[in-house]
């Protein structure tokens, strides 16, 4: 009889513990829902912990409404083949107010329509414990979360006084108005997250995948063209193949030049570009430091 | 340095990748020790940090390496306080691999006021590297990290000696260090102690062998770490299955859903559930992809149980050959992780796997003195105060020792009023005397558990000015016991002594009047009247009883129930002639007539103790000769 388990399994059990632990512990969680890959494996991983029951949370996806087409579509499919319930949160004050990254900055826009838009969605039905997929080899002031991630009343972080967290035993004690962000997948590395998309058959969006798409070349990043992209004065789109690492907003979300069409050409890619993640989000590298800001205000 | 051949293509990478193991390190050291650098560097000659995230702390100015160099630091200390200040302040995980393993590393903050996360970071460490500065050598914080490390139950250490470039690389420093270290580590317990002389600095055996250092023909930092050993940490022996989450989708489904934190389950197996020990068995072991036959520790499933029975969260199920001890009182060592110190007049919250609930700290037993590991006396414990400590729970807790099993002998302690966790503990394998005592005093059913009051039978004894024991006297009926009791009360009294008189028939016409004669309820008779004795006792008073008790198992019984040290035996030995003829309530009369069934000495028989503690032969003695010797002993025994 064998007792191994290998790395993926270890991280899979330990996920699931975490969901368990939501559910059993807040009165009223949410799953927030991005649509991208880490979205897909908390998904299935929320399936697992909860089977063969549904998810006992809904899950929510605050939407710029800036994001991909694609990313819509797969979206509502999603919802509508898993039976979850979905709800689609949006800063709809802002985005009335033509709240745009290209006439604000992408500082601005993301603070407005991202991190005030999920404040105000978490407060809507006073949630108690957020989920989210982040994970600490993101970057690195996420590499400082907690799995259990206390938030005050304004949803802030303060990095500098964490709880203690030992072992897997979460503290989950909060007052009205306060409230817990619980990573589930913090653990995990993008080589994990695509490894077991891979085993698990996991469905996610097809812009991961690479084709012949349209791009602007600004600077050293691949600029997708869609009906709200607005080129810089003497730039041209041309048709690169070309895939996305990650996914955001469309206007702030760079693609890669790449030929990967599956996902064990994608691992391959992956273990062959030595560029970390995010560094196709613009957003990251307005200034040093700029992650740990924005989640100290309450961004995921 | 490693054995496995290049994957020729991306399906057999990620079948070599499906079997890599996982190791979860954390490392610990003063400030300034280099930690941050030594991890750097152990990512960098990996090849594990990516481009971009190079450039971006080649483009932070740095103080502390020469222009063009890389400050290896800066990939660690992902906070802007942090790379201001220099310092680690929070634990920062890391991921990264090799060929053969897969590591999360939990980076840990030096500064001793940052020692609660540093304990975080350990908390879920199969291994910890410990840095040592070579031209400090072993200060205070590296024997405060060892010990919270081997607290914590960490078995393998990775003594990393840093600097060495600063000291000439000098083997003669090394070995002075070693043995410093050695000197106090053997009294910590940790099994597996590696030393390693490094520059991380300059990357001399962190990854790749130095030549500064021939005389070292040891292992690097990393092929010590793809190389460790831990499988055996995990504990497959004892079944643990907390629940979590009671899943019920539908009303043809239950399934009590949890990590499997120790051992092994099976379909079938015999299983009991924890508090109510109810038992059940195994009859299915459910998970998303489809139904196991066995499952064990780390799966998280879902068990279905064959009876529907009342288990909710927070139960446990175990074993029945296998359960945890109940516990009303938990042994544990704390360490203090808050500005407010310890109060043990404040309830408090404890979460552990085992049950969680209120809880008192009831007792502050020591603190160790971090830099002698001594224990010294103390009244509360202070930030980063580490002591041994008595928890009294509010609810009924059942415990494993954290030796035993790092899952469930684990417990956080958390402050009511402001939700933080203050402290981190780690249940202890002792036997108190106390302990031994509860086990004693819990009913078999284990529902029931003794409410300790806050006055003890030692003030109760210093008050009165004597102790309290029980004087069984026994003896045929008419021998003479109530006589000779009721006259040694009444001495006893006069001396200004705490004392009461238990007298058979009194007991009879109350407490025991639904009991008769035979066998089975003079059995029960005595047993009742020494939990009295033993409750009188306990209050202070000096306790008299005179019952014939004829059989000597049931004075064994009373015995035990009041304990060795409390119990005196006196034989009132008069003969059956003499007792019949006295005959003072007319009872023998009746007996020889046969109105009354088993009456000892006549129909029933008198087990005459053989070693009493004291023999008075009425047939020799005055009533007041005898009393005399009853209370003369008394006197000198109380």
């Amino acid at each position: 009889m064998s007792y191994h388990l290998n790395h993926l399994q270890q991280l899979e059990a330990e996920s699931i513990q975490i969901f368990r632990e939501v559910a059993a512990e807040f009165e009223r969680p949410v799953m927030l829902y991005s649509v991208g890959k880490d979205s897909s494996v908390l998904l299935r991983l929320a399936q697992k912990a909860f089977h063969p029951g549904k998810i006992p949370f809904p899950l929510m996806h605050v939407d710029t409404g800036f994001k991909f087409e694609q990313m819509y579509e797969f979206r509502d499919q999603m919802a509508t083949e898993l039976g979850f319930e979905m709800i689609v949160h949006k800063n709809q004050k802002a985005i009335d107010n033509n709240t745009n990254p290209y006439d604000l900055g992408t500082s601005k826009c993301c603070a407005l329509l991202k991190t005030e838009g999920l404040l105000e969605g978490l407060k809507l039905d006073n949630y108690d414990a957020a989920i989210g997929g982040s994970r600490r080899d993101e970057e690195k002031s996420r590499a400082k979360e907690r799995i259990f991630s206390f938030r005050n009343k304004f949803g802030q972080w303060d990095p500098k006084n964490q709880r203690p967290e030992l072992w897997n035993l979460f503290n989950t004690k909060i007052d009205q108005g306060e409230s817990i962000r619980v990573f589930p997948i913090s653990n995990w590395t993008e080589l994990d997250v695509w490894h077991y998309i891979h085993l698990e058959n996991i469905p996610i969006v097809p812009l991961y995948f690479a084709k012949p798409r349209e791009m602007v070349i600004r600077g050293t990043q691949l600029i997708p063209i869609n009906s709200q992209s607005r080129l810089l004065p003497g730039e041209k789109s041309e048709t690169v193949m070309s895939r996305f690492r990650t996914l955001g907003c469309s206007p702030c979300t760079g693609a890669i030049r790449s030929e990967a069409d599956t996902i064990p050409k994608i691992i391959e890619e992956m273990i062959q570009v030595r560029v970390s993640e995010r560094s196709t989000r613009v957003i990251d590298h307005d200034q040093e430091g700029s992650m740990e800001l924005k989640k100290r205000e309450g961004y995921f | 340095m490693t054995t496995e051949k290049n994957p020729q293509n991306i399906d057999e990478f990620l079948d070599q990748i499906g079997e890599r193991t996982l190791l979860r390190f954390s490392t610990a050291g003063s400030v300034d020790d280099g930690k941050s650098t030594l991890i750097g560097r152990l990512l960098y000659d990996s090849k594990n940090v990516f481009e971009d995230t190079l450039a971006s702390v080649q483009n932070v100015k740095s103080t502390s390496v020469a222009k063009g160099e890389i400050d290896f630091s800066l990939f660690t200390d992902g906070l802007k306080a942090e790379r201001e200040q220099k310092i680690t302040i929070d634990v920062a995980y890391r991921y990264f691999s090799t060929a053969r393993r897969n590591f999360i590393l939990a980076d840990t903050p030096g500064h001793v006021q940052y020692t609660r996360n540093m304990a975080t970071g350990a908390s879920t460490a199969d291994a910890a590297i410990l840095l040592i500065d070579a031209k400090l050598g072993v200060t205070e914080q590296t024997r405060r990290h060892a010990f919270i490390l081997s607290l914590l139950g960490i078995k393998h250490f990775i003594v990393t000696i840093n600097k060495m470039d600063l000291v000439d690389y000098s083997q003669k420093r090394f070995d002075e260090i070693y043995n410093e270290f050695t000197g106090f580590s053997s009294r910590l317990q940790v099994p597996d102690i590696h030393f390693i002389p490094v520059s991380a600095l300059n990357g001399d055996n962190v990854v790749n062998h130095s030549d500064a250092m021939p005389w070292y023909n040891g292992s690097t930092v990393l092929a010590h770490l793809e190389n460790l050993y831990i499988k055996g940490d995990r504990n497959l022996i004892d079944f643990r299955f907390p629940i979590q989450y009671v899943n019920r989708p539908s009303h043809d489904f239950r399934g009590y859903a949890g990590q499997i934190v120790s051992g092994v389950v099976k379909v079938g197996d015999e299983i009991i559930a924890l508090p109510s020990l109810k038992p059940n068995k195994v009859k299915r072991i459910q998970t998303f992809d489809g139904d196991l036959e066995k499952a064990f520790a780390p799966q998280s499933v879902t068990l279905i149980l064959e009876n529907e029975i009342d288990v909710s969260r927070g139960d446990v199920l175990v074993h029945p050959n296998n359960v945890p001890k109940a516990a009303t009182d938990v042994e544990a060592m704390l360490v203090w992780m808050a500005e407010e110190s310890m109060d043990l007049s404040k309830t408090y919250y404890m979460k552990q796997l085992m049950g969680s609930g209120k809880c008192q700290i009831s007792k502050i037993r020591y603190e160790i003195d971090i830099n002698t590991y001594s224990k010294k006396d103390c009244s509360t414990l202070q930030i980063n105060g580490i002591g041994r400590v008595v928890l009294t729970p509010h609810h009924k807790v059942f415990v494993d020792s954290y030796k035993k099993n790092r899952k469930t002998g684990a417990f956080i302690i958390i402050d009511q009023l402001t939700n933080s966790t203050v402290a981190a503990g780690m249940v202890l394998d002792r036997t108190t005397v106390k302990q031994l005592e509860d086990d004693k005093l819990n009913d078999v059913s284990g529902n029931l558990f003794k409410s300790l009051s806050d006055i003890t039978y030692k003030e109760r004894c210093l008050r009165n000015k004597h102790k309290a024991k029980t004087y069984w006297m026994t003896g045929l009926s008419g021998s003479g016991k109530s006589t000779l009791s009721k006259e040694v009360e009444k001495r006893i009294f006069a001396e200004g002594m705490q004392v009461y008189r238990l007298d058979g028939d009194n007991v009879r016409l109350g407490l025991n009047s639904n009991l008769d004669f035979t066998a089975q309820s003079r059995k029960e008779n005595i047993r009742r009247v020494a939990e009295v004795a033993k409750l009188m006792n306990d209050a202070g008073l000096v306790v008299i009883t005179s019952f014939i008790s004829p059989f000597e198992d049931d004075r064994k019984m009373a015995k035990e129930i009041i304990g060795e040290e409390g119990f005196f035996e006196v034989f009132v030995n008069t003969s059956l002639e003499t007792c019949e003829q006295r005959d003072t309530k007319g009872l023998y009369k009746k007996a020889r007539a046969k109105e009354i069934p088993n009456f000892t000495g006549i129909s029933s028989p008198y087990e005459a103790p053989v070693d009493a503690d004291l023999h008075i032969s009425t047939d020799e003695l005055s009533v007041d000769d005898a009393v005399s010797q009853i209370v003369e002993h008394i006197l000198k025994s109380c």
